[in-house]
């Protein structure tokens, strides 16, 4: 700033803004080429301060309702700077930022979002096991029953969340848990099934499916399905979320009996819950699965008895040409691990020890690759394999590609895959598996979960694979028993 | 109790399951979850299974909105808060002199020659640095809050605000205006000049008020003036008329001389933020009466020295968890610009821990437009800090809103969780000793404050619950 630079200075009586809007209206000004120093204020003592240390001289009788417009231009400023200085000024005054239309951002948290929720909502939680405790605990702080998909939440993590629920009354579903289905609505992966008088405690989410299917296929429908999540019965959590649903249940006047699905508890919690059923007014089938123990089928089939209903036979439809066995091992590739558990069970029966990511027994891993030269059975859904990618009942991908090298492989005799319909289950998952299937020259056997209410269409399903040249069974277990025979047949090795 | 069909589901995670729900006819909800701040998962777990978190954070919340704040006298700070010769109370957490910036330093400078230690200012820097006969503490350990620097010594007049539950008190400095004052670290003659009329002319006329005309109910004011475009913060225009109308016809008939009530009636009516120094200490005496809840993650002080930034918190007793102050982002005055200001000060910042200023933008949108910000910024703001906060005031309200109270409460696991900054509206001070006032704007704290304090919070639990803890370590998984 030179003192020949000129100076212009502007007392406006009677016009005022306030000083946010004025400081703004300074900065435009400022910014103008050909300005060198601009100011326009109210004429407070302060303000008049400024002014004069900035060089400018106010007149004596500003006042502090005086709007004072100071300006100086630089020596080389074109002419008419002084003119464009005094209408943006004037524009600056009058602008005025139009609203936007006000839309409220969505909660960031779970307690955010209850905040403005009817009491009876319920939350699911699907982000991230390590993150899933602060989430699920805003539910059950605010009273509403929680569904926690997440996996690999620390242990630690669930037996807070679940001793904070227990003192609320409030149930957790989970974590880990994959399938429930609350007065008709599936949440989760879960089928379609008609209300009824069945209430389910399912520790195993494909467990829980099966079984939901296959009662639906004998026209016996579900009151509610509450899933308990896999670590429930363990001896840490000691089944406070299979308590909490037993007690739910009982209380429903619409449910006449109650079917716990599980693995085996630890010895201890199996006598603890059954104590604990047995103290309940609604009679309790509990269907441990394991060696030596009935599968999911047997399972529906002693509820099927205890409700007074039929047992159907179970449909298994055959493909046109039947494909010969030709010998060599068993491979198994499944989306549900209940469900690649119960075919080791059924299979390894007959065919001795089979290899797997989730072995029954330690010693029987198959390799990093999968593979081994044995009788296999795969789980895709399991925690190793979905780290990073979608579960395989959403992302067909990696089971796939892996049919395709088992396929290939001249040790394998039979196939032997599941499929699963229902909510959130990928939408027409025999478009890619169907076309796959008809490439091998193996006899396939699959199970297809599924109700004929499902999204995908299980008629369409079924027809699909039995036209790529696939014996389709609606019991999983059915289906292992019928691979076995398969391999058999065809000399095991 | 039974289960029904759900009529709500709120999904948090995967679109994909909250879309499968959608399509079966049930309402969703979706919660726009994102992963919490860098490394704070574990803590945030071990935080939340505190099975003390959430009756002590209704415990804090319901003692913070449950206190009400009268003024009840003013008088000097050797008075009312036994500050000794050499005492000098500061704005922020802790500093010693040696990390003081210019602000702060100028208005200690300027304080040491008001209190008659130094005849010139700039003598006290040697003071200061030999540290013998002077010491330096932050307000908030004194019962006290401080504007910018907030430096307090024994000769300045104090308000001092009861609540009448209690008893407890705080107290806080009588604001001086803007511009050239000593709390932006200006200590030019005129400087001091003004604040021993303060105390010599002000300070005993609005004591001789306030104990005529009986206490002054200072939350009641704060209610109001939410209503009328105050955020109590960057703008207190109307309370500062209200504080006026409560005490102007006690000063006039004080029996004081008639010149000296008009220039103090002058000097109060023509300083917006007069209201200020009471919206600070009523905010401090709410938050007071949540320290020290033991699993307690709201947040009870924060505030600035210039230099860092710190927050204390209901359940981490006095502990201050500091990180480097950040600069306003706003407008400048005169010639200033951002290079002249320095960084965030004050305790000013007890405001919004209370709901207010920065919190209750919504309430006066003329402030949003400090960045060049619009209307609904202003609403988007008070909103976002709804997101951050464990409830709201339901005595302080915001028309605009629907008269939704204020999000109060600052819970440091929210913060950890959405990475959502309180928003703080303030002043910003000439980073050179005597500059003064530079302008106004909006900051945020420095980030790490608040994993910081996550972190000791997790730690306490773990150690309260260490016997459990031991126990489920020890055990095997099936």
């Amino acid at each position: 700033m030179t003192s020949s630079s000129p100076s212009h200075v502007e007392l406006r009586p009677g016009a005022y803004a306030d000083s946010v809007a004025l400081l703004q209206v300074s900065r435009t000004l400022q910014q103008l080429s050909g300005v060198a120093a601009a100011q326009v204020a109210m004429a407070t003592p302060l303000n008049v301060e400024v002014l004069t240390q900035m060089g400018f001289e106010v007149p004596e009788a500003a006042t502090a309702n005086d709007l004072v417009v100071a300006v100086r231009l630089t020596d080389d400023a074109p002419p008419d700077a002084l003119g464009r200085a005094h209408a943006a000024m004037e524009a600056a005054l009058a602008t005025r930022t139009e609203s936007a239309s006000v839309e409220q951002a969505p909660s960031r948290t779970t307690a955010s979002a209850l905040r403005s929720a009817p009491a009876d909502s319920l939350v699911l939680v699907s982000v991230p096991g390590p993150n899933a405790l602060v989430e699920a605990i805003d539910a059950v702080e605010a009273g509403c029953d929680v569904m926690v998909f997440s996996d690999n939440m620390p242990l630690d993590d669930e037996l807070a969340l679940k001793h904070a629920a227990a003192e609320r009354g409030v149930l957790v579903m989970g974590p880990d848990c994959g399938t429930s289905v609350l007065g008709g609505i599936g949440l989760g992966f879960a089928n379609t099934t008609e209300p009824g008088p069945v209430g389910l405690v399912a520790a195993s989410g494909t467990g829980a499916q099966q079984l939901l299917c296959l009662l639906d296929h004998a026209g016996v429908g579900v009151t509610h399905a509450l899933g308990v999540g896999g670590r429930d019965l363990s001896a840490q959590v000691r089944g406070l979320s299979t308590r909490a649903a037993l007690a739910r249940l009982d209380a429903d006047g619409s449910v006449e009996l109650v079917v716990l699905v599980s693995k085996p508890p630890a010895d201890d919690v199996a006598t603890e819950i059954r104590a604990y059923a047995d103290g309940l007014a609604t009679p309790v089938e509990l269907a441990f699965l394991g060696p030596g123990r009935p599968d999911l089928t047997a399972a529906a089939e002693a509820t099927l008895r205890a409700l007074g209903r039929d047992v159907p036979a179970w449909p298994v439809h055959e493909p046109s040409t039947a494909r010969e066995p030709r010998g060599g091992h068993l491979r198994g590739l499944f989306v549900g691990g209940t469900l690649c558990d119960e075919a080791m069970l059924v299979a390894g029966a007959e065919l001795g020890p089979i290899r797997s990511n989730i072995p029954l027994e330690a010693g029987l891993e198959v390799g990093s690759d999968l593979t081994a030269d044995a009788h296999t059975m795969v789980d895709f859904g399991d925690d190793d394999l979905t780290a990073g990618r979608a579960h395989p009942m959403i992302d067909p991908t990696l089971r796939l590609e892996h049919l395709a090298r088992v396929a290939a492989d001249p040790s394998t005799g039979v196939i032997l895959m599941d499929v699963v319909l229902g909510h959130a289950a990928e939408p027409d998952p025999a478009a890619l598996l169907a076309p796959a299937i008809a490439a091998t020259t193996q006899p396939v056997v699959v199970s297809v979960v599924g109700t004929s209410a499902d999204p995908q269409g299980l008629d369409r399903q079924v027809a699909a694979l039995v036209g790529a040249g696939a014996q389709v069974h609606l019991s999983n277990a059915g289906a292992a028993r019928a691979a076995v025979a398969l391999t058999l047949a065809g000399g095991a090795r | 109790m039974t289960t029904r069909t759900p009529q709500l589901v709120v999904g948090v995670g995967a679109d994909l399951f909250a879309d499968a729900v959608s399509g079966q006819a049930v309402e969703v909800t979706r919660v726009d979850w994102r992963p919490p701040m860098d490394g704070t998962a574990v803590d945030l777990a071990g935080v939340a299974g505190d099975p003390l978190r959430a009756a002590a954070n209704e415990q804090a919340l319901a003692a913070m909105l449950g206190v009400q704040a009268l003024l009840v006298d003013v008088g000097p700070a050797s008075e009312v808060l036994g500050l000794q010769e050499g005492e000098f109370l500061h704005a922020g957490p802790p500093i010693g002199w040696e990390r003081t910036s210019g602000p702060l330093r100028g208005a200690l400078m300027g304080g040491a020659a008001l209190e008659g230690l130094v005849e010139d200012p700039e003598d006290a820097v040697a003071l200061f640095e030999a540290g013998t006969s002077v010491s330096l503490e932050p307000c908030h350990h004194r019962g006290t809050v401080g504007p910018m620097a907030g430096v307090v010594t024994p000769s300045m007049w104090m308000f001092v605000l009861e609540d009448p539950a209690t008893g407890r008190r705080t107290h806080c400095s009588l604001n001086e205006g803007l511009g050239k004052v000593l709390r932006y670290g200006a200590y030019a003659p005129d400087v001091l000049t003004r604040l021993r009329w303060m105390g010599d002319v002000l300070g005993p006329l609005l004591r001789t008020a306030v104990r005529a005309a009986g206490p002054v109910d200072v939350t009641g004011i704060l209610t109001q003036m939410l209503q009328m475009g105050d955020e109590a913060h960057n703008r207190n225009r109307a309370g500062t008329l209200m504080l006026l109308r409560d005490l102007a016809p006690a000063m006039a008939m004080s029996g004081a001389d008639s010149a000296d009530v008009g220039e103090s009636l002058r000097f109060v009516g023509a300083n917006d933020h007069f209201f200020l120094n009471l919206a600070m200490p009523a905010c401090k005496l709410a938050l007071d009466a949540a320290r020290g809840i033991e699993g307690s993650t709201m947040v009870v002080a924060m505030a600035r020295n210039g230099t860092d930034f710190g927050i204390q918190v209901a359940g981490t007793g006095d502990e201050w968890f500091t990180g480097p102050a950040q600069v306003a982002d706003g407008l400048y005055l005169g010639d200033h610009g951002p290079d002249d200001a320095n960084p965030d000060i004050g305790d000013s910042a007890i405001t919004e821990t209370a709901g207010i200023g920065g919190f209750a933008m919504a309430t006066a949108p003329a402030i949003v437009r400090l960045v060049g910000g619009t209307v609904p910024d202003a609403l988007a703001t008070t909103r976002r800090m709804h997101e951050i906060t464990l409830g709201e005031n339901p005595r302080w309200s915001v028309p605009i809103l629907d008269f939704r109270g204020v999000p109060s409460g600052i819970d440091v696991t929210r913060v950890c969780r959405t990475g959502i900054l309180p928003q703080i509206n303030t002043g910003m001070a000439g980073r050179v000793a005597g500059t003064g006032q530079v302008g106004a704007g909006l900051v945020t704290p420095p980030a790490e404050i608040f994993p910081a304090a996550l972190a000791r919070l997790a730690e306490r639990a773990r150690e309260r619950a260490a016997p459990r803890g031991a126990q489920a370590s020890g055990a095997r998984s099936l």
